[in-house]
């Protein structure tokens, strides 16, 4: 049996069994401080689901529920509401959960709370695959990426998430990443502000060494490549219609530097790679037009 | 202490989730249910009830809003039918699981495929390994009875466990009978505030719920579920006794109908009881020594007092609202053979689709008891003679 000879200083203990360099894990440090400790958890299967712990075990100093892949959003309304009713709706509840579990099954759940207006905080951790599976594709993952289901590459876009998001029109969306933390905290104070008029999202980009075929030391410089070679620009949107870039690229890095590092583009051919960066760049200017 | 009132069974559900007085209603509509879910969202925009009630967008998110504002610690309400109970089968056994004690109204209805709106007992019995106490309504009186009854059971500290109420859809969702609805203050009496005794979520008091349980413990937990069905019998029978001394309606697990000296019995569950008892009335008429067992608890199945009820009776039958597909006989009938050893117990399917099942129903089965036309079969006593030229594709 291992003795923890100290004990850990932020919401979440020492010793998750994440894997090495997980960009989810240090996602999940940095929210939880920000948010504090009047918070429920409500985490879905999954990556995550290991901050759930396992047995008489859990990682995590908040309460929480692990709930079903495809209804994050509704135990986190069904959380809010009980609390509202008994006066307490000052306890902010944080859905958790990937991009299959919110991309894909969880998105009706998740377009009934944002439209209902209940005031939770949903936060997607998008590491573009059902990683905790062995990384079948999932709607979030970018085009011509290698995954155990999409062994030629994938041959379609990726939904645009927040835009899906940024449709209901809700007080506060957000895309962030791991690679820039101050911006990352900055997103998820002004969300837990949000939530007091109602629901607020989050979608942080956590680079997966496991999937992507990265070095474990490499997440950080992965993730701040993908938004320095604008395929993961980060923004917010109020309201649904005010957009505002939060950290500017004027001068972008090729999206083949971004990519190089990781083994799942190991099969994009030029032409594939000429393809991805028109797409981006236009996908930029659209983003900078709104 | 109580009004008389003309409503129907999903009025009757209506007023037990209001008198239990739920904190928070998550609903979605289906047919024959939606009245429930109408009636409400009419109760909280009118201040009758003191709830907040969300517009949720499937039965799946009806029942996971309904676990979470439990798992604060306040009374959650909620409904559904059929493909409704169907699409939540996977969050109902979070509610068991998690020992989340929510009392819901199900409003029979049939499975697809093929299509149909109306009545049969396909869905809650496609539930019946679930985890959830079942209980069944014959009249709109009993549903609104039941529902308080099951609160009382479902939130004891040795039970646990989550409850249907189940009432036959349009049969007794939509007939409008006469119904002693309680006195807020009586039914404050007969039911306390909401305790949570089990897992709750709480800031100040923080736990986990429901991760991943390693095999070691997995065996344990599921068997905790079974202590607390098997202590369901004596909280159930009570908590009726208790309702009879506050209501004065008297309620058991089963109701043997005319069966002292009956030579045979059917045993019925739901709306059909009445149409039963009605018919044993007829043939006791006529000299023929007939009787009903209707069953009000199907789970916990009352196994001891079917076994007594039925101890003296020659020929027992089984009217089953669903057909079993696979099984020997239909559920209802596989409970009853499995007390009943050794005694032939002749399973019959009817009613499924809506299909009436009329006093000739009951009729052409107890004949078939009488002469003892007993055969391992089941029996689809009410199947069309060209049943299987219908829609027939060459």
């Amino acid at each position: 049996m291992l003795t923890m000879k100290s004990e850990a200083r932020g919401l979440i203990a020492h010793g998750v069994s994440a894997c090495a360099g997980c960009g989810l894990e240090l996602a999940a440090r940095v929210i939880l401080d920000v948010l504090g400790a009047n918070t429920v958890i409500v985490i879905p299967p999954g990556c995550a689901a290991l901050f759930s712990g396992y047995g008489n075990e859990t990682v995590t100093k908040i309460p929480g529920f692990q709930g079903n892949l495809e209804s994050t959003a509704a135990y986190a309304a069904g959380i809010k509401a009980g609390f509202e009713v008994q006066g307490r709706g000052d306890i902010q509840v944080l859905g958790f959960a990937g991009d299959g579990a919110t991309v894909d099954i969880g998105l009706q759940a998740l377009s009934g709370a944002l439209e209902r207006g209940d005031k939770i905080l949903y936060i997607c951790y998008d590491n573009e695959a059902y990683m905790n599976t062995g990384i079948q594709g999932s709607g979030s993952t970018p085009l011509n990426a290698w995954t155990t289901t999409t062994p030629g590459g994938k041959s379609v876009y990726r939904k645009d998430m927040v835009g899906i998001v940024a449709a209901h029109k809700i007080p506060y969306a957000a895309t962030a990443s791991v690679g820039y933390v101050d911006d990352l905290r900055k997103k998820v104070a002004k969300a837990q502000a949000a939530t007091a008029t109602g629901p607020a999202y989050i979608h942080i980009h956590t680079p997966c060494p496991t999937g992507w075929g990265s070095k474990p030391e490499h997440t950080i410089e992965v993730a701040r490549l993908a938004v320095q070679s604008q395929c993961w620009p980060l923004y917010e949107i109020t309201d649904g219609v005010n957009y505002q870039v939060t950290v500017p690229v004027a001068k972008p890095k090729p999206v083949a530097e971004y990519l190089k590092l990781q083994k799942r583009f190991n099969g994009v051919a030029p032409e594939e790679l000429s393809t991805m960066q028109t797409a981006v760049g236009q996908d930029y200017t659209r983003l900078t037009n709104k | 202490m109580s009004t008389r009132v003309m409503i129907d069974g999903n009025g009757a559900a209506s007023e037990g989730l209001r008198l239990a007085k739920v904190r928070v209603v998550s609903a979605y509509p289906i047919t024959p249910q939606s009245p429930i879910s109408e009636k409400l969202a009419d109760f909280v925009v009118q201040g009758k009830l003191d709830a907040k009630y969300i517009r949720v967008e499937s039965e799946h998110s009806a029942m996971c809003c309904a676990i979470g504002a439990q798992l604060t610690g306040v009374r959650a309400g909620t409904a559904t039918s059929s493909v409704g109970l169907a699409l939540m089968h996977e969050v109902l056994g979070v509610a068991a699981g998690c020992r989340v004690p929510i009392v819901m109204p199900v409003v029979n209805r049939s499975l697809v495929s093929p299509w149909s709106l109306w009545c049969d007992h396909q869905d809650a019995m496609a539930e019946r390994d679930g985890g959830w106490l079942q209980l069944y309504a014959e009249s709109a009186q009993e549903v609104l009875d039941l529902i308080l009854i099951a609160y009382r059971t479902a939130e004891d500290a040795r039970i646990q466990l989550p409850a249907m109420v189940c009432l036959d859809g349009f049969f007794l969702s939509h007939m409008s009978d006469a119904v002693y609805v309680p006195d807020q203050a009586a039914v404050d009496a007969y039911l306390p505030p909401y305790v949570c005794h089990n897992f709750h979520l709480d800031p100040n008091d923080p736990m986990f719920i429901n991760n991943l349980t390693p095999t070691a413990e997995y065996t344990e937990m599921r068997y905790q579920q079974a202590v607390g069905f098997n202590q369901a019998p004596a909280v159930l029978l009570a908590a009726m006794a208790d309702f009879k001394r506050v209501f004065g309606r008297d309620y058991s697990l089963l109701e043997a109908y005319q069966c002292d000296d009956a030579e045979a019995v059917i045993v019925t569950l739901g709306s059909m009881s009445g149409t039963a008892k009605y018919t044993v009335d007829q043939l006791r008429g006529q000299g023929k020594k007939v009787g009903v067992l209707k069953l009000t608890s199907y789970r916990p199945f009352p196994a001891e007092q079917v076994k007594q009820a039925l101890a003296p009776v020659a020929v027992v039958g089984v009217m089953d609202r669903s057909p079993g597909y696979g099984a020997q006989v239909a559920p209802v009938a596989t409970e009853v053979r499995a007390v009943l050893s050794g005694k032939p117990v002749q399973g019959f399917i009817a009613g499924l689709g809506g299909r009436d099942i009329s006093p000739a129903t009951f009729v052409k089965a107890f004949a078939k008891l009488l002469t003892g036309e007993i055969t391992a079969d089941v029996d689809w006593v009410d199947v069309k003679e060209n049943a299987l030229t219908i829609r027939e594709v060459k």
